[in-house]
Order: C-alpha cells, then sequence, then structure tokens
C-alpha cells in the first residue's frame, strides 16, 4: 500500500472551506442587498472596477473565487457519493475541470481589467 | 428495588436454518434502574436460554456488549433502561456481519488494527539497563485522550463511510495509529503513515463526526482524523516539494 | 460453521437512518449552493470586465425573484457551512499550551470572533454602514 497523492485535492479543499466560512456569508449579504435594490456603494461600478484593477483585489478576488469553488466541486463529490452515486471517477473529473474552468475564466476576466 | 415491565424487539438470526434476520418480542420484568444488557440477561435465564450476544465486565470496560439500540450503537450495558420508553429494539452493530443473533464478526476491524501497528516502534532500540523511557505529563498528555479506546466498534457501526465502503480503515483504528504517533517515546509514523495515508485510511473519511458522538469512552476519533488529514497533507508536500523529500 | 448475514447499507438512502446524518448530509449539501453562487460571482465579473453598462445590467439581473430566493439561500447555505467549519476547528487543531490543551471552544469561538470582525469590516469598506 502507498501513500495517497490525495493531499493535492484535500489541501485546496481546506483551504477553501475557511474561504467560503470567513468570506462568502458577507458577500452573499452584499450581493443579496443589491438583490433586493439597495446596492452597496461599494458594489458599484466605479468601486469594483478600482478593486479589480488593483494587484492585490485581483488576487484577492482570485483567491476567494477559485479556493470556494474548488472546495465546493470537493465537497459535491463527495455528496454525490453519498447519495449513491457510483460513478466516482466521472464525478470527479466534471466537478474538477468545472471548477478549474470557472478559476480560469475568472483569471482571464480580471486579467482584463 | 422498583420494577418495569420492559418490551424488546431484538433480531434474531440462526446461520443454520434463517436465510434472513428477524425480529423477536420479550416481555420481561426488570429494575427501574437497570441497563439492556440486564433484559437481555433475563431474557436468557428466564424465557429464552437461545438468545446470543457477548457481554463480559458489565461496566463500560471491556467493550464486548456493542449493539444498536434503537438504531443508535451503544454498550447495552451502559444503555439505561429509564432512558427508553415503549419498545426498545435491539439490533446487532451494524456495518459487521452477524454470526448469530446479536453476535457479529469484528474479523475486518482486528485486521485493520493489526494492519496500523497499535504499539510503541521505539526510535532505537534500549537495552533494558539503560533504564525507562521517560515522558513529561505534557508528553502523556499529548495522547492520553485516545489510549482509552476499549476497541468496541461503535465507531465502526456508527460511520457510514464505512458502511458504503468496507476497505476504509476506519476511526479507531486510525485513532489508535495517531496515539502512538504522538507518543513521544515512537519512532513508528513513517511505518504506520504507509497504511494510515493511503487512499484506504484517512482520506475515506468525510468528517460525518457520528464516530466521536457514539464513543462510549470519549475518545473522539473524528478529531484524531482530522489531525492524521492535516499532518499528511504536510507530509506530502515536504516530500514532494522541498528538496531531498524535507527530510 | 454456517454463513454469517451480511447486510448492506442502502447506499441512496442510509442517510435517513439517523438525524445526525441528515444534519451531516445538510452541509455537505451547501457546496451545491455555495458552488453555484461562486459561478454567479465568476458572471459577475465578467459583466465588470465588460464595462459599466454591462455591470450594471448584471446587479440589475440580480433583482428578479429567482435571484432574491437563490441569495437566501445560499446565504443559509454559507452560514450553516461557517458554523460547522469553525465548530470543527477545535477537533482538527488542538493547542496545547505547556501541559493542558485550550479548551476547544476557545479555539472556535475565536474563529467566530474573527469571522464577526471581518464580516464587520468588509461591510463597512463596503459603503454599509
Amino acid at each position: 500500500m502507498a501513500k495517497s497523492n490525495k493531499p493535492i485535492i484535500w489541501f485546496p479543499f481546506a483551504a477553501g472551506g475557511t474561504v467560503i466560512a470567513f468570506f462568502i456569508p458577507v458577500i452573499v449579504l452584499l450581493t443579496l442587498l443589491a438583490a433586493l435594490g439597495h446596492v452597496p456603494a461599494g458594489l458599484d461600478y466605479a468601486s469594483m472596477h478600482a478593486l479589480a484593477d488593483s494587484g492585490l483585489g485581483k488576487l484577492l478576488i482570485f483567491g476567494v473565487i477559485a479556493l470556494s469553488l474548488w472546495s465546493s466541486a470537493h465537497r459535491l463529490r463527495c455528496t454525490c457519493y453519498d447519495f449513491g452515486l457510483r460513478a466516482d471517477k466521472l464525478v470527479a473529473n466534471v466537478l474538477y475541470l468545472a471548477a478549474a474552468a470557472g478559476s480560469i475564466a475568472a483569471a482571464v476576466y480580471l486579467l482584463r481589467i | 428495588m422498583k420494577e418495569r415491565l420492559i418490551q424488546l424487539e431484538v433480531m434474531r438470526y440462526n446461520p443454520d436454518t434463517d436465510t434472513a434476520a428477524h425480529f423477536q418480542r420479550y416481555e420481561v420484568s426488570c429494575p427501574e434502574e437497570g441497563v439492556v444488557l440486564d433484559a437481555l440477561n433475563k431474557i436468557k435465564e428466564t424465557i429464552d436460554p437461545t438468545l446470543n450476544y457477548r457481554w463480559s465486565c458489565h461496566m463500560a470496560v471491556c467493550g464486548s456488549c456493542g449493539m444498536m439500540i434503537n438504531g443508535e450503537p451503544k454498550l447495552s450495558c451502559h444503555a439505561f433502561l429509564r432512558e427508553y420508553a415503549g419498545v426498545i429494539r435491539v439490533e446487532p452493530l451494524a456495518h459487521f456481519p452477524i454470526e448469530r443473533d446479536l453476535v457479529t464478526a469484528p474479523d475486518d476491524f482486528i485486521e485493520k488494527l493489526k494492519r496500523v501497528k497499535p504499539y510503541l516502534i521505539p526510535k532505537e532500540p534500549k537495552p533494558i539497563s539503560a533504564g525507562e523511557y521517560l515522558q513529561t505529563p505534557a508528553q502523556l498528555k499529548r495522547y492520553h485522550q485516545y489510549t482509552l479506546c476499549i476497541n468496541c466498534m461503535l465507531c465502526y457501526a456508527a460511520c457510514p463511510e464505512y458502511g458504503l465502503t468496507p476497505k476504509f480503515i476506519g476511526p479507531a483504528a486510525i485513532a489508535l495509529a495517531h496515539r502512538y504517533n504522538q507518543d513521544s517515546r515512537d519512532g513508528g509514523r513513517d511505518e504506520r503513515q504507509e497504511i494510515i495515508a493511503s487512499a484506504e485510511g484517512v482520506w475515506e473519511c468525510t468528517f460525518v463526526g457520528a464516530c466521536s458522538e457514539v464513543c462510549p469512552a470519549h475518545v473522539d476519533p473524528a478529531s484524531a482524523l482530522q489531525q492524521v488529514k492535516i499532518a499528511s497533507s504536510i507530509d506530502w508536500f515536504k516530500e514532494h516539494l522541498l528538496p531531498g523529500g524535507g527530510k | 460453521m454456517s454463513k454469517p448475514l451480511i447486510r448492506e447499507v442502502p447506499p441512496t438512502s442510509w442517510y435517513f437512518r439517523h438525524p445526525r446524518y441528515l444534519r451531516y448530509m445538510a452541509r455537505e449539501v451547501t457546496s451545491l449552493f455555495v458552488g453555484a453562487y461562486c459561478v454567479l460571482l465568476v458572471v459577475g465579473l465578467q459583466s465588470l470586465a465588460a464595462g459599466q453598462s454591462s455591470y450594471e445590467a448584471f446587479l440589475l439581473a440580480l433583482q428578479s425573484p429567482a435571484s432574491i430566493i437563490f441569495h437566501l439561500l445560499a446565504l443559509a447555505a454559507a452560514l450553516y457551512h461557517a458554523a460547522t467549519w469553525f465548530n470543527a476547528t477545535q477537533k482538527a487543531m488542538p493547542i496545547q499550551i505547556g501541559e493542558e490543551f485550550v479548551p476547544g471552544n476557545l479555539i472556535s469561538g475565536a474563529h467566530y470572533v474573527a469571522w464577526a470582525v471581518l464580516s464587520s469590516v468588509i461591510l463597512f469598506l463596503a459603503g454599509v454602514f
């Protein structure tokens, strides 16, 4: 028996779980306010553009999105198995590729700003 | 002592004649402050001598009398009758093959326990004449909680991942490996990691946490397994990203 | 020796066997809503990169009833994830100082405090208060 390479998947999952816990509730709250018609000042075009224009802002936005996507993809993979979906390899490939595609898209959009 | 009429629905299986298990209803009068094991003993003594189950110490130390009581893995000597109303449903431990009635085969757990080397592997051999291995109270406290495991297998009966994926090494065995890995006198971590950091090891755990909720000895295997995941991840990054494998 | 009885675990319905399994599955299913919400963030980023008019159209589109319902579900999911995650920190990262272990609730509690401070700072920077 050999040691598994699972840490490649699990470590970003754990990091992403921490990022989700700390950042996602408040970000959802902000866009919820926008959805209710009260767009917070920090979410208007000028502020968001200024944030995404800075190097640190780009890094922060990318980090939150990429790690949260990865963490969700991995947990969803385990959830599919727990619900009885036994095609684990296929589920894993689809979800990890989707998370990677989402992260690459986020990076491309950020670099365009 | 005040007596109460207890109704039990006990799972029966006779490997010589049955192809499936069935439930049998018993009614027996027991002292209020008794436990489910007392009720089973009274049934065996006064109603049905053919009923099979394991028990030994009657004091939550030996770990033999684990069963599912109303769907919850419990030591039957530690399941107090006063906490149950109505019919008490008694089944053998989930996730293990049933040998007869409430008796399950523990072989899979025993085999896994052996594989994780749950004993001290000294860093270097030392003759008895060289004296004892000294340990500070802080070093003892570091692993003490994990020494309390009584191998009762309730955590295996509670763990859905073990039920779904029986090759999973499981909570108690990995928690015991962690117990020795945390021991300042031990040098066997690398050998144990080969087993517990494998695909069948800690990575099958999705942190349901049921193991710790049912553990009668408060070992908290879920905690041990999360620590093993973090330590194994750090190992992996050291081995693959640092020159010389981080040694 | 006669043959032992093997009981299979029902692979698609095992979690109905005990409330703790349902709580676990609820925690796992939060990933569906959080993941979908991240996709929404990527879409928002796309509109931001496409310019002011497209970003403002995105903000306006958020006001649909479906979006509001989705936001409420995502908020509940994110909060449940956060609570279970912070509660788990004391199990994953016990801290021993000297002989004694730091009480677990102190470790989880510190995470809750840090989370409240961080969320307040972000809300303040975003001009909510």
